[in-house]
């Protein structure tokens, strides 16, 4: 078996004396699209939160193609090729859609210690940026300020933020959220475009989407794993039932 | 770009007039002193404009630069000139040090531990008499003197104050654009953000407090110089909330708004202060009227007026296009 992409292990996070996440055990094959089901309060974003290093686990390891990112801050395991999205919009709202994604492309270049040469100078940033505007269809918005932007545009802005990095894997925090019917075809659209061999997982409450995206399931409960599986292997599985229903 | 220069230049030459105008030192003091108070509002801006670090310390950085540059030219006997480099050299040095401690912390924390690094100077400066000269201060203080550059003439100080100021303009409106002020602004806004797509915060927020520190030690400099006399005074809790005063005046965030916060903070002092006896009085009327109207500065105040009153010309009436039917 080939080494995971993502292999979670003993992972917990304690608030206080409180278990937000208990001993999770998960591994995620390259390529892969991965869905956290599970009810509000079930762990999912706090895990996001634990493999992106804004929180810090109580106990476990989280490999990332093999390198531990436990005791890593953040800036550094975005190096490793890791990239999210987050449910509440992290956007910067006086700058321009461009400018957005110009100054995420610029985190990982050396370029951005630049003190006096202008933002938009660097060459073929621009260009860069456009490209990935492209791919989440907001390239015609692109010098548009963020604040005078559509919520569902800002969506997508969201996804373009973390598409810029060219991650390895891509956490995906609810891109649905809040979006009409349209809007959600659009991101549909632009999730179906990811390259294959990125990784992908997904928290997201519409199913239809999200059953439509992925090929395995993660469902957490309290914190804690209930069972991983295939689309249908979950589906079937009467403990998805009793978590969401209580039956 | 060149748009953008000319209202400096035009204001900084005009500075610069002053002397050829006014035959009375007095004016053209009062011009200095509004230039050397301009480039620490400015360095102070980078933190509490473009970092939203708000510090109430700023005092420290000129005041470590003013002390360290009257003690090396009067007790040390260094010249004027070589005091001045090692004085810019030992802020820089000690700020470093203060940054690691205050950049720890953001938001309130920020706004006291600056304060108190500031009290700690301060303190210093005030019973460490043996050296510092307690509230008595240091005098005596010589100027940089030089055949070509005869800085103890009024005019001539002013224009290498003015030129000290047009160098801080020319950087800080740069830096504000370049990628570093923009990663600045967005460590401010979304540090969270910034962190996730690979950028060090800390250290961003580090550089912001260097720079800040680099322009107030040069402040701090013309200051010793051209009183030539430094005191515990100039670093009191009063001397960096008149900084942030200027600051919150003129429009924070902004290159031109530090420049008119000095020249208001600077000129109320001197000049109001002939004809009122009460004149603190006044400046505290001043900014409320300020802040009551231009909630955010005097610079984001006009830009918005200018705004209302290009709305406020008629609009040219709609004109009537028939529209080709879509269905024939």
């Amino acid at each position: 078996m080939a080494e995971p992409a993502l292999s979670i292990t003993g992972l917990t996070k304690q608030f206080g004396g409180l278990p937000a996440i208990s001993d999770i055990r998960l591994d995620i094959m390259t390529g892969e699209r991965h869905l956290l089901l599970g009810p509000n309060g079930a762990g999912k974003t706090t895990l996001f939160n634990l493999i992106c290093g804004d929180l810090a686990p109580t106990a476990g390891s989280i490999r990332l193609f093999g390198n531990e990112l436990v005791g890593l801050p953040p800036r550094k395991r975005t190096a490793f090729g890791l990239a999210r999205t987050y449910q509440i919009l992290t956007l910067f709202p006086h700058e321009t859609i461009c400018r957005n994604v110009m100054l995420a492309l610029n985190g990982l270049r050396r370029g951005k210690w630049a003190a006096w040469s202008a933002f938009g100078s660097q060459k073929g940033l621009r260009e860069e940026a456009l490209a990935v505007l492209e791919r989440v269809k907001l390239a015609d918005y692109a010098d548009r300020q963020v604040a005078q932007t559509a919520y569902g545009d800002r969506r997508r802005l969201e996804i373009a933020m973390a598409l810029a990095l060219s991650p390895r894997l891509l956490l995906l925090d609810e891109p649905l959220a809040g979006l009409s019917r349209d809007e959600r075809v659009t991101v549909q659209d632009v999730l179906g475009e990811v390259p294959a061999d990125v990784t992908v997982v997904l928290i997201e409450h519409d199913m239809d989407v999200a059953l439509a995206f992925a090929e395995r399931i993660t469902l957490l409960h309290h914190g804690r794993v209930v069972t991983t599986g295939s689309r249908a292997d979950i589906a079937a599985d009467p403990r998805t039932k009793e978590v969401y229903l209580g039956a | 770009m060149s748009a953008r220069v000319l209202p400096y230049a035009v204001v900084l030459a005009a500075m610069a007039m002053v002397p050829l105008v006014s035959t009375s030192p007095f004016y053209v003091n009062l011009v200095s002193q509004i230039a050397i108070a301009a480039i620490g509002a400015l360095g102070l801006n980078v933190l509490v404009g473009h970092a939203g670090l708000n510090s109430l310390g700023f005092a420290v950085f000129p005041g470590l630069a003013a002390y360290l540059v009257a003690w090396l030219s009067t007790v040390g006997g260094i010249d004027p000139v070589t005091a001045g480099i090692f004085a810019l050299a030992g802020t820089l040095a000690v700020s470093a040090l203060f940054a690691l401690v205050a950049l720890r912390t953001t938001g309130l924390g920020f706004v006291m531990i600056t304060m108190a690094l500031c009290q700690i100077v301060w303190g210093a400066a005030y019973r460490w008499t043996s050296v510092t000269g307690g509230d008595n201060g240091l005098s005596g203080v010589p100027r940089p003197g030089a055949s070509l550059l005869p800085l103890e003439r009024p005019e001539v100080f002013l224009w290498l104050c003015l030129a000290v100021l047009a160098l801080a303009l020319v950087q800080l409106g740069h830096f504000f654009e370049s990628p570093l002020g923009v990663a600045l602004r967005g460590a401010r806004d979304q540090p969270r953000r910034m962190n996730a797509v690979g950028y060090d915060v800390w250290r961003i927020r580090f550089a912001a407090w260097m720079l800040a520190a680099a322009w107030g030690a040069a402040a701090g400099l013309l200051y010793a110089w051209y009183h030539q006399f430094v005191s515990p005074h100039m670093m009191a809790v009063t001397a960096s909330a008149e900084v942030l005063l200027m600051l919150v005046a003129g429009g924070a965030g902004t290159l031109a708004g530090p420049l008119i916060g000095a020249a208001l903070v600077v000129l109320l002092k001197n000049l109001a202060s002939i004809w009122i006896e009460r004149w603190v009085m006044l400046l505290g009327f001043t900014f409320v009227v300020i802040v009551v109207l231009m909630p955010d500065g005097i610079v984001p105040g006009f830009t918005r007026l200018r705004g209302w009153l290009r709305r406020l010309k008629p609009a040219p009436a709609p004109t009537l296009v028939p529209r080709e039917r879509a269905d024939g």
